[in-house]
């Protein structure tokens, strides 16, 4: 557990529910600005503690739990809202559980209140949504409510604070009172009965230690509901395993249901006692459905999700650029005032090339991330999200991707990074894990520098059919191509290493509301956190290990011979002398040739080679593993032309005058255009490896993608090199 | 006929729902029991997926798992 119980022993309070509840907003608004983020034990799920008062000067823990329908479970993601209310697998168990209900969807929301108050634990259940019902034409009598089932109701509405007042003094007095259900106990059929007897025995490795008889029925039912032979449980005791799927076996064999008798039963009780607490009077059009009608259209629909995607792509290229400019110059400036200010050597060196510039390459994502999670919060939050899905799902379903992939993908054209961050707006792994790997195949802006320069320097810039630029439908092709890619990519990972039983889709068109300012604020706040702190840090050491290879060694019988000839100038000409530039330059690009990365470069030349590439191709190509547009950079160094951007005539002259040990031009049309296909396919972030690390909590997925896509990119550019040589090009 | 049959606004009652175990028991969970009136409320414009309404709380599912769950119609509301 990341999190140790407090000292002062604050109350412990599980916040669980239905998803679409309002339960995040419900947190944010109990515990303020002062939650702590942590995981769960082993899995990429986050756990977010807040303190909350209770109305008396004393304070409680409050754990917002994810939201989910039951507490049957078939991943070890799932099986959180259980361990959180019980105390299993190293989560601790609460003294007291806050259930929100969703007033306009009651029955369904009591569904997973009974399975709670089944397991004995002292719970409060607070109604939310009560104005959005009664919109509806919902009434609930609560007092009703909260006498059937034996435990307080509280009516909330997470922006009056006066009812969230009465909810801290319900759970204040709760915790002293430690209501249970009275109404409902679950008493299994005949044939559950033997179920549970059968697997028993097996339940004390499933059972937190000193349970009573309830709570251990209710686990021994958890257990017959959730494992089954291809569940994903990886704490389930062998024995239990083997005695549930046993009894699941025999059940079927007699034709019973077991997940369907305990099913039953619950709704059985809810609908017996419904007509007590709920009126339903049908009502005209509620607001929601009104403007339903307007963005679940099929013209006006659409027309609002290309205008919002649009908005979203606008933002995230024009409006962040400000903002990237902004503290590309700040670290520029800083990285100029130290080298300046300091003493000239390797300390200083290792300052701005390693420190200065890995805090940039960190910080110099922060503009996209924030904007986007600042979009997406908006967009979950107000309801749209869930409709976008709803219009989207065909497309994203047909081409083997989850409804909400569309945003993580659309974003992935700014820049990978924050997209893959985004993926967490879907609740599955594999959907997440699938949509992430082939994110990085679409075209993002750090590969603009790249094609320009290529484009500029060896396409042609004729016309075709009179009108079309060449080198504008390289670049408009290249786009396609990395769509193009990446959908392939879904194809075949979604069949291969992301196999998985095809889950179906389960939407929910929640109710439209004003997004909640602070839930937004918290959002996007602790997304910046949480990439500047965990991807943050292995940018910042990935960039200090390639500017070491870049670096060093620092000293060679070549480079001192090049640096006597300098000194002997400068001593025979004096310092301004026009010949000690280009010295200079020399020396760099033969520290260059000589440093670490320079020798791997030269050592994969052989690799590189059947693609029409030098070993100057090859130091560019592992200085872009730091990021994609330092290509053009390390091109400038190579070839002595000094500091350069992409559009500088100078290195696109050199990059024209290249020639091959032949004396034949480096640079061929054919040799551009595979340069560009193993530019559009190569996995040369470490920044998008960081962000994947940091998402799926593992090496193995980082590493997959590198591999997966280098290997596609080199056989890319092969298969266009050689095929267009065998046909006679270049 | 199955839920996949229904036309927008029409009801019918749940008679089995079929499909593998964790989607059965999800949809079950989220009300669909055997024996409940259930209402399609809407079809998306791509034909999928479609919103169904069971005891007043609303779900939407693809057209492929709709067809899994028998149905008996009953009414069209006005």
């Amino acid at each position: 557990m990341s999190e140790t119980p407090s000292k002062d022993a604050a109350p412990l309070l599980a916040l669980v529910g239905n998803p679409n509840t309002g339960k995040t907003t419900l947190f944010n608004r109990l515990t303020g600005a002062n939650a702590r983020v942590g995981n769960y034990p082993g899995i990429t799920v986050e756990r977010t503690v807040g303190r909350m008062a209770l109305g008396d000067g004393r304070h409680a823990d409050l754990v917002d739990v994810p939201g989910t329908y039951s507490l049957a479970a078939r991943s070890v993601e799932e099986q959180i809202a259980i361990d959180a209310l019980i105390g299993r697998h190293g989560v601790p168990a609460p003294d007291l559980a806050i259930i929100i209900a969703d007033a306009s969807n009651l029955e369904r929301n009591l569904y997973f209140a009974l399975q709670v108050l089944e397991l004995g634990r002292p719970a409060v259940i607070a109604l939310n949504m009560i104005d959005a019902a009664a919109a509806a034409g919902v009434r609930i009598d609560v007092e009703r409510l909260s006498a059937t089932l034996g435990v307080p109701v509280v009516p909330v509405i997470a922006t009056q604070p006066r009812t969230l007042d009465d909810l801290r003094a319900a759970v204040n007095e709760a915790l002293a009172s430690r209501p249970r259900a009275t109404e409902w106990v679950w008493t299994p059929s005949p044939g559950l009965k033997a179920d549970l007897e059968a697997i028993d025995e097996a339940l004390d490795g499933a059972v937190p230690a000193g349970a009573d008889p309830q709570l251990r029925q209710a686990v021994g039912l958890w257990a017959l509901m959730s494992i089954d032979a291809d569940d994903e449980l990886t704490d389930a005791p062998a024995d239990l395993r083997l005695r549930v799927l046993d009894r699941l076996q025999r059940a079927s064999e007699a034709g019973r249901d077991i997940d369907g008798e305990a099913i039953a039963a619950r709704y059985a009780w809810i609908d017996r006692h419904a007509a007590d607490w709920i009126t339903r009077e049908e009502v005209p059009e509620s607001w929601t459905e009104k403007v339903d009608r307007v963005l679940l259209n099929p013209v006006a629909g659409f027309a609002v999700f290309i205008g919002l995607m649009f908005l979203l792509f606008q933002a995230l290229f024009a409006w962040s650029d400000p903002f990237i400019t902004l503290i590309e110059d700040g670290f520029g400036w800083l990285a100029g005032w130290t080298t300046a200010t300091l003493p000239e050597g390797l300390f200083t060196d290792f300052l701005v090339g390693a420190l200065i510039g890995g805090v940039g390459n960190v910080l110099v994502f922060l503009p996209q991330i924030l904007l986007l999670f600042l979009f997406i919060a908006i967009m979950e939050d107000s309801g749209y999200m869930a409709r976008a899905a709803f219009l989207m799902d065909r497309i994203m379903n047909r081409i083997g991707l989850h409804g909400r992939a569309f945003v993580p993908m659309l974003s992935a054209y700014a820049c990978a990074v924050p997209a893959i961050m985004a993926t967490r707006t879907m609740e599955r792994r594999r959907d997440r894990f699938l949509t992430m790997m082939v994110l990085p195949l679409t075209t993002c802006s750090a590969r603009l520098p790249v094609y320009t320069l290529i484009i500029g320097a060896v396409i042609p810039a004729s016309y075709v059919a009179g009108v079309f630029n060449v080198q504008s439908l390289t670049m408009v092709a290249l786009y396609f191509f990395g769509i193009v890619m990446a959908l392939l990519a879904a194809a075949v990972l979604g069949r291969t290493v992301l196999k998985g039983p095809r889950v179906p889709l389960l939407l929910e068109l929640p109710p439209y509301r004003l997004p909640d300012p602070r839930s937004v604020t918290r959002l996007v706040l602790s997304r910046g956190r949480v990439f500047v702190s965990e991807a943050g840090t292995v940018i910042l050491v990935c960039t200090a290990i390639l500017w070491g290879l870049l670096t060093f060694p620092q000293t060679t019988p070549e480079i001192d011979a090049l640096s006597a000839e300098r000194t002997r100038i400068e001593l025979e000409q004096g310092p301004g002398a026009p010949s000690i530039e280009r010295l200079e330059s020399q020396i760099t690009s033969e520290q260059l040739r000589q440093s670490y990365a320079g020798r791997m470069g030269r050592a994969i030349e052989p690799v590189i080679e059947p693609l029409g590439y030098d070993w100057k191709i090859g130091v560019a190509i592992i200085g872009a593993f730091a990021a994609r547009e330092v290509f053009v950079g390390t091109l400038g160094v190579v070839y002595s032309v000094g500091e350069v951007d992409e559009d500088n005539p100078g290195l696109r002259a050199a990059i024209r005058e290249e020639k091959t040990a032949l004396g034949k031009p480096r640079y061929t049309p054919l040799m551009g255009l595979s340069l560009l296909v193993f530019f559009a396919l190569a996995c040369q972030c470490m920044s998008t490896l960081a962000a994947v690390k940091r998402e799926t909590r593992s090496y193995r997925w980082p590493l997959l993608m590198f591999v997966y896509m280098t290997a596609l990119a080199w056989v890319a550019a092969f298969v266009v090199y050689q095929g267009g040589r065998l046909l006679g090009f270049a | 006929m199955t839920l996949a049959d229904l036309a927008p606004a029409e009801r019918a009652i749940l008679e089995s729902i079929g499909g593998d175990r964790p989607f059965r028991r999800r949809l079950m969970e989220l009300g669909f029991v055997p024996g409940t009136a259930v209402e399609l409320r809407k079809v998306a414009p791509l034909g999928d997926p479609l919103e169904f309404a069971v005891r007043g709380c609303k779900v939407s599912i693809r057209r492929r798992e709709a067809a899994a769950v028998a149905v008996e119609r009953t009414e069209r509301r006005r």
